[in-house]
């Protein structure tokens, strides 16, 4: 019970959270026991909605007192209506989605921020598993192939393309080390240090995003 | 007291047998409330009548209510448990001589989720009941005899008003939470969107804020039942000493199957038959389903009104309360708190119900939280002692009682 109220964040999270604007309202796409929306609810008087699908986390949440929608990323996102939130934060979640084009399409629409962070699969350290001939294993792919909630990696080049086909601006890139915390001197070439990285998108407002809202 | 358990369909003790034969053997269950009875009170009269949300009264309204648990000194710790079409106020707890506990008896008493060492807990049967609240075949004050078709037709918000009555009788300004299954969620939903400042927290399981045409196909053919029945005398069997009884038992016996899923149908009784070894290849009884939904039928007779059934299924009929755009309004400005629950095999009141609820009250800005239970007993899961759904109320009654704090 403790652990749930404490207001002390995962650092990752923390950064999530500076870049949330006080007294917004936010949607959190896979939002785990809801430690974001419970910190930024109660220290930054944001409203908040979550969605998730663990069982175990969703009770953990009802029971912090975050609102908590369950529903399936992949095929349930029309359920929330064009525009009703200023930020939707997708956290360590992308990786684990079947169909990430679509979901960010809905995010688009429900929103214009967006804040998404992904594991790199770029990080050298994983770059020198394949070279010996394995699947990368780390704090953030922690993972064995076989058991692994993830279904899509990519490297930080590579999804940046993606953001940008998806209709999105990328306003501000935040590599982190495995420790979740930013990167230092080698920030300058995340795709090679960075363990994951935090995005703060803005969907282009030119698109017609509403036109995702039938899948 | 008429044989309380069954609520809208087959109950706990039909589900899970190991534990409802442990209870029928001892007693008393552990986390039981124990021994309980129902009380009455007058909560309207002809100086003070029943305004109903038609504009009709009703000049003597009697309701009939348990308690458990104890009222703290600061009177908000209050739980507000509304019943289903068929329940009465018999929630928890035994009463003298009978062997089987009230119909939420899993969710209710010591150390259960709507835990009656922390809590106050109150159900009352609804207007329009037949188990101790004024009714339709209740004595019309005016004639004599009971209403019949006299009555005036009722709505959602009327079952709210005397709820309302009934907690301030008992002193209580604001209720910790409101908690209902099918009818008994809809019934939250009127009273969280009509008085939010009373419900902080509102539990709506396996209901509906708007009936489909498939619904009010099934509630019409069961009331055509009763009508048509050549014992229901236009309402008036109570004076002329008949009973519609084939079409009350015809009404039960359609609703049992929607009650539940074919899934738990086929696990309950397959094709077995009844009491041979071989079909008897006749219109009797013959397979265990069949036998099933003639006790049903039986039992109903002997404790619910047909009036009531009319009346009841018609206030969820015309049940629309997301019609006025400014319904959700008061609720979306207060504190208030949802917890809308459906389960996956429901087909009475299936997810896209409870969805359709959600989405409403979260598009208006509203604090809900949402959750799709695997069960496989169809629309009566909610009366059964699934440990998810269970955790899930769980948590969020012990995150009110603390806020509440």
């Amino acid at each position: 019970m403790t652990a749930r109220r404490t207001t002390e964040l995962r650092t990752d999270l923390t950064l999530v959270a500076e870049h949330i604007t006080p007294g917004s309202r936010v949607l959190d796409l896979g939002c785990g026991s809801g430690s974001l929306l419970h910190y930024l609810i109660h220290q930054r008087g944001c409203q908040g909605t979550g969605v998730e699908i663990d069982d175990a986390k969703v009770v953990a949440a009802i029971r912090a007192g975050v609102s908590v929608i369950e529903l399936d990323l992949n095929t349930q996102l029309g359920e929330f209506a064009d525009d009703s939130y200023d930020t939707v934060v997708l956290s360590r979640t992308l990786q684990a989605i079947r169909y990430p084009a679509q979901v960010l399409q809905h995010m688009g629409r429900i929103a214009s921020r967006c804040i998404v962070s992904v594991p790199n699969f770029g990080q050298w350290r994983n770059r020198l598993a394949l070279i010996s001939g394995h699947m990368p294993i780390s704090r953030d792919l922690p993972w064995q192939w076989y058991d692994s909630p993830n279904v899509r990696y990519t490297t930080l080049k590579d999804l940046e393309t993606f953001f940008d086909t998806s209709g999105f601006r990328i306003d501000e890139r935040i590599p982190l080390n495995s420790d979740g915390e930013p990167l230092g001197l080698t920030r300058r070439n995340p795709n090679l240090f960075a363990g994951s990285a935090i995005y703060v998108l803005t969907a282009d407002p030119t698109r017609d995003w509403s036109r995702t809202r039938a899948h | 007291m008429p044989d309380s358990t069954p609520v809208t369909g087959f109950t706990a003790a039909d589900a899970v047998p190991d534990e409802s034969d442990r209870r029928e053997t001892t007693g008393e269950a552990p986390g039981s409330v124990g021994l309980v009875t129902t009380q009455q009170v007058q909560l309207f009269d002809a100086t003070h009548p029943l305004g109903l949300a038609s504009g009709n009264t009703l000049t003597e309204v009697t309701v009939a209510y348990e308690t458990y648990g104890t009222l703290n000194a600061t009177r908000d710790n209050a739980v507000f448990i509304c019943h289903a079409l068929t329940g009465d106020a018999h929630a928890a707890g035994y009463h003298a001589g009978d062997s089987k506990p009230g119909w939420w008896d899993n969710l209710i008493g010591p150390g259960k989720p709507v835990d009656t060492d922390r809590f106050f807990v109150i159900c009352p049967n609804l207007l329009g009941g037949c188990q101790g609240t004024t009714g339709p075949a209740s004595r019309n004050p005016e004639t004599g005899v009971s209403y019949g078709l006299d009555f005036p037709l009722l709505q959602m918000a009327d079952f709210v008003t005397v709820h309302r009555a009934l907690l301030a009788h008992l002193g209580i300004d604001r209720l910790l939470a409101a908690v209902g299954g099918s009818l008994g969620g809809m019934q939250v939903l009127q009273w969280a969107l009509s008085a939010p400042e009373q419900v902080r927290n509102a539990v709506i399981v396996a209901a509906s804020s708007r009936l489909t045409a498939q619904n009010i196909a099934f509630s019409a053919v069961a009331r055509q039942a009763i009508i048509r029945d050549q014992g229901f005398h236009g309402g008036r069997y109570l004076e002329e000493g008949t009973l519609p009884e084939t079409g009350l038992r015809i009404a039960r016996m359609m609703a049992h199957i929607t009650y539940l899923s074919e899934e738990a149908m086929s696990e309950k009784f397959g094709r077995r038959l009844q009491d041979a070894e071989i079909p008897r290849h006749g219109f009797g009884v013959d397979f265990a389903v069949e036998s099933y939904l003639d006790h049903q039928g039986e039992k109903f007779l002997n404790r619910f009104d047909a009036l009531s059934y009319l009346y009841l299924t018609r206030v969820m009929d015309y049940f629309d309360p997301f019609a006025d755009p400014a319904a959700t309004a008061a609720v979306a400005r207060s504190d208030s708190r949802f917890l809308v629950m459906s389960f996956d095999s429901d087909w009475r009141f299936n997810t896209e119900h409870s969805r359709q609820i959600v989405r409403t009250l979260e598009r208006a800005g509203c604090a809900v939280s949402f959750r799709e239970i695997s069960s496989a007993w169809g629309h009566d899961s909610f009366l059964l002692a699934d440990p998810i759904y269970h955790a899930t109320i769980e948590a969020f009654l012990d995150r009110a009682a603390e806020e509440a704090r």
